[in-house]
């Protein structure tokens, strides 16, 4: 607990410092219009890019940055391309997700031997599966919400995570992303959790050497729906 | 920990002279320096990106009262339990007692230069809980019961050779005759250690890089992923942060973000970027039970109103130090105290008092490598400055150099006497140079002719040069 009036004194330290009284209407009408207004700064240009460069160029950042990027056509084809990148990289066909519907509606009997788990990650779990809810461009970023459907813990526990994200929720900059995670959540409500994530987990810690599976996930495969 | 910034001196005289320590300087801050130059050009709209951010920050601060309400308002609306700390003893008991209330016996704890200001491990110790530092730079420097040398890099100071040898002191659970030939069997030797303490947490500490008004969110920005397993494995997570670190919204956000990895690494974003609402709600199958956010103020709003505001714009990115040539001299624990480099040079004085740190803001050369590289425009060197008038203001400097600049004040406010002297001055060492025309030593002046020669003066003085040129006459070089 704060100790009793900490929080008015702090208050008042701040404005007596800024020279402000406490209710003043033009400065509470100007930081409400702000909040509600949710104004864009100015985006790079390379964020504001065609459908078509925008793919490139996000799929070019997660490769350079050491993770494995999947084109499939449509939903139906993700079971298999799942089983070919874990045989290919030689990974343990257990696979651990949570309840987004997307997921359990998927044709699992074209990836025969894959198993599949639901829930949380488990400490022991090697792989799990992920359904972004937006991506962005500008730096490679994927967008997770937490929740039933993708447990945070699937995105960090595991050595190898995979995330699905559909084409027509890659955007370019980050605002984009954030406009759909409003349109999915309402405004101004958000996930326990909202993941960015660009990458596998790394450090450069010892002797400013990068290393790749500090703590996260060792190995990122990104698949691309349409 | 006990601030030394009144040492400095003697701590830059041990700093380059060792060995170890200026191995391990050598190759980092360079790196750190290329990535960020070649991230820059990546980006042809930083530098404007750097005015927005300076005017994004300045507007928060204009308006803090009003936004550190509305994000209590709405993180208390999602289940989040924000206190207020007035003092760094004040943040420290809260915390405790979040732990002793929940009966806590292991504590993750990912990044934050604020547990560093408070001094939260070892009230935490002391009060019978095992802290473990999850972020591999921060865990090298608690192993070795020692402050990090760098706010984003915590162990810069140390060569992976010394991080063997501390893991085999450390990991004696592992088999003695192990190879550990590279950082990356380092790193995968902390991995093993690491998991087993994230599951077993009872509490997870973390930092916050923003707070943001619209949503209620903290936010966290990792390369390794370890915030987020403290945050999410542990029954608790306590997010300690101060007041300065709130936005209004997501775009704010997305604008600092732009700048806050390529000014700090050189990454275009850091891996992870994680905004975090409330405890787990009732349908997730995992995250935390409680959410407790701590802000803490330690003198934050009084410095608002001072000349100093500026340095709350900071968005702790480390590239002033990386580009300092002080800091890359003697590294970070020379400073004495949690903050080192330019902005350590800034803050310091206004956390521990200008007796204390009064060495700090006048280690600099002045040469105004922080200020341009600054993702949000602070102006460090003449903040510094404004604190070495405080420090002659307050009469903090020593004997010598009151005397020398009284005796310097006397000569240089009588114009006819100053020229006269610069002109002896000029003539004689002149003529005191001798054929190589520059001198290996002078009396007072042995530190820095040490390691330079220093040119003798051509005969004339700039005053001199000066008058001539006024009137027309060539100069002859």
């Amino acid at each position: 607990m704060s100790k009793a009036g900490a929080r008015e004194r702090i208050f008042a330290s701040i404005r007596s410092s800024l020279d402000a009284p406490s209710a003043d209407a033009q400065r509470t009408a100007l930081v409400d219009a702000r909040i509600a207004g949710r104004a864009r700064h100015p985006t790079p240009e390379r964020a504001l890019l065609g459908q078509a460069e925008l793919r490139a160029e996000f799929a070019g950042y997660l490769t350079r940055g050491f993770a494995s990027v999947i084109n499939v056509s449509t939903r139906d084809e993700l079971p298999e391309a799942i089983a070919d990148y874990l045989r290919q990289h030689n990974r343990p066909g257990r696979v651990r997700m949570g309840a987004d519907p997307r997921l359990a509606a998927l044709p699992w009997s074209r990836a025969a031997g894959l198993e599949r788990l639901t829930g949380r990650a488990e400490p022991d779990d090697e792989v799990s599966l992920s359904y972004a809810v937006a991506a962005a461009a500008e730096t490679g970023t994927l967008v997770l919400a937490s929740g039933p459907d993708n447990p945070v813990t699937l995105n960090y526990l595991p050595e190898t995570h995979m995330v699905v994200v559909d084409a027509d929720t890659l955007v370019g900059p980050y605002e984009a992303a954030f406009d759909i995670v409003r349109a999915r959540m309402g405004v101004g409500v958000m996930p326990r959790t909202l993941n960015f994530i660009s990458g596998p987990s790394r450090t450069s810690d010892i002797g400013g050497k990068t290393v790749m599976g500090a703590h996260g996930p060792r190995h990122l495969a990104i698949f691309i729906v349409g | 920990m006990k601030p030394t910034s009144h040492d400095f001196k003697d701590n830059a005289r041990v700093a380059l002279g060792d060995a170890q320590l200026q191995r391990a300087l050598s190759g980092l801050p360079g790196g750190l320096v290329a990535q960020r130059t070649a991230a820059k050009a990546a980006l042809p709209e930083f530098e404007a990106l750097r005015t927005v951010g300076r005017d994004v920050k300045n507007h928060m601060l204009a308006n803090l009262d009003l936004y550190l309400e509305r994000y209590e308002a709405k993180a208390t609306a999602n289940g989040a339990i924000v206190h207020w700390a007035e003092t760094a003893s004040d943040a420290r008991e809260i915390i405790a007692k979040i732990c002793r209330d929940v009966d806590a016996k292991l504590i993750t704890k990912g990044k934050s230069m604020v547990s560093e200001e408070i001094g939260l491990n070892t009230h935490l110790e002391g009060e019978g809980f095992r802290v473990v530092e999850t972020d591999l730079g921060e865990y090298l420097v608690q192993i070795r019961n020692e402050p990090p040398s760098h706010i984003i890099v915590p162990a810069l100071h140390l060569t992976p050779s010394q991080v063997e040898h501390e893991f085999r002191v450390k990991h004696t659970h592992l088999p003695v005759d192990r190879l550990l030939p590279d950082p990356a069997s380092m790193v995968a030797e902390a991995r093993g250690v690491m998991r087993e303490n994230y599951i077993k947490a009872d509490v997870g500490i973390t930092g916050a890089n923003f707070l943001i008004a619209e949503t209620g969110s903290s936010v966290i920005v990792t390369n390794e992923g370890n915030g987020d397993l403290t945050q999410s494995l542990a029954k608790v997570h306590i997010v300690i942060t101060s007041i300065e670190k709130v936005m209004a919204t997501l775009e704010d956000v997305a604008t600092v973000l732009r700048l806050l990895a390529r000014s700090a690494t050189g990454q275009d974003i850091s891996n992870y970027v994680t905004f975090s609402t409330g405890p787990k709600r009732p349908e997730d199958p995992d995250g935390p039970e409680a959410y407790h956010v701590v802000i803490l103020d330690n003198g934050r709003a009084e410095l608002l109103g001072t000349e100093f505001r500026d340095v709350l714009r900071c968005i702790r990115c480390g590239a002033c130090m990386n580009h300092c040539p002080v800091y890359n001299a003697v590294g970070g624990h020379a400073y004495g105290w949690v903050y080192p480099g330019p902005i350590g040079a800034v803050l310091t004085p206004a956390q521990l008092g200008v007796k204390e740190a009064g060495n700090l803001p006048n280690a600099s050369t002045f040469c105004g490598a922080c200020e341009a590289v600054c993702p949000v425009k602070i102006p460090l060197p003449g903040l510094m400055r404004k604190w070495r008038n405080r420090e002659f203001d307050e009469g903090h400097q020593g004997f010598v150099a009151k005397r020398a600049l009284a005796l310097w004040a006397a000569i240089a406010t009588r114009p006819r006497l100053y020229h006269l002297a610069m002109r002896f001055a000029a003539v004689g060492l002149g003529a005191l140079g001798g054929t190589k025309r520059s001198f290996s030593w002078l009396p007072m002046a042995g530190g820095w002719t040490k390691h330079r020669q220093l040119p003798a003066p051509e005969g004339r003085t700039f005053q001199q040069l000066w008058a001539e040129q006024q009137k027309g006459v060539a100069r002859d070089i």
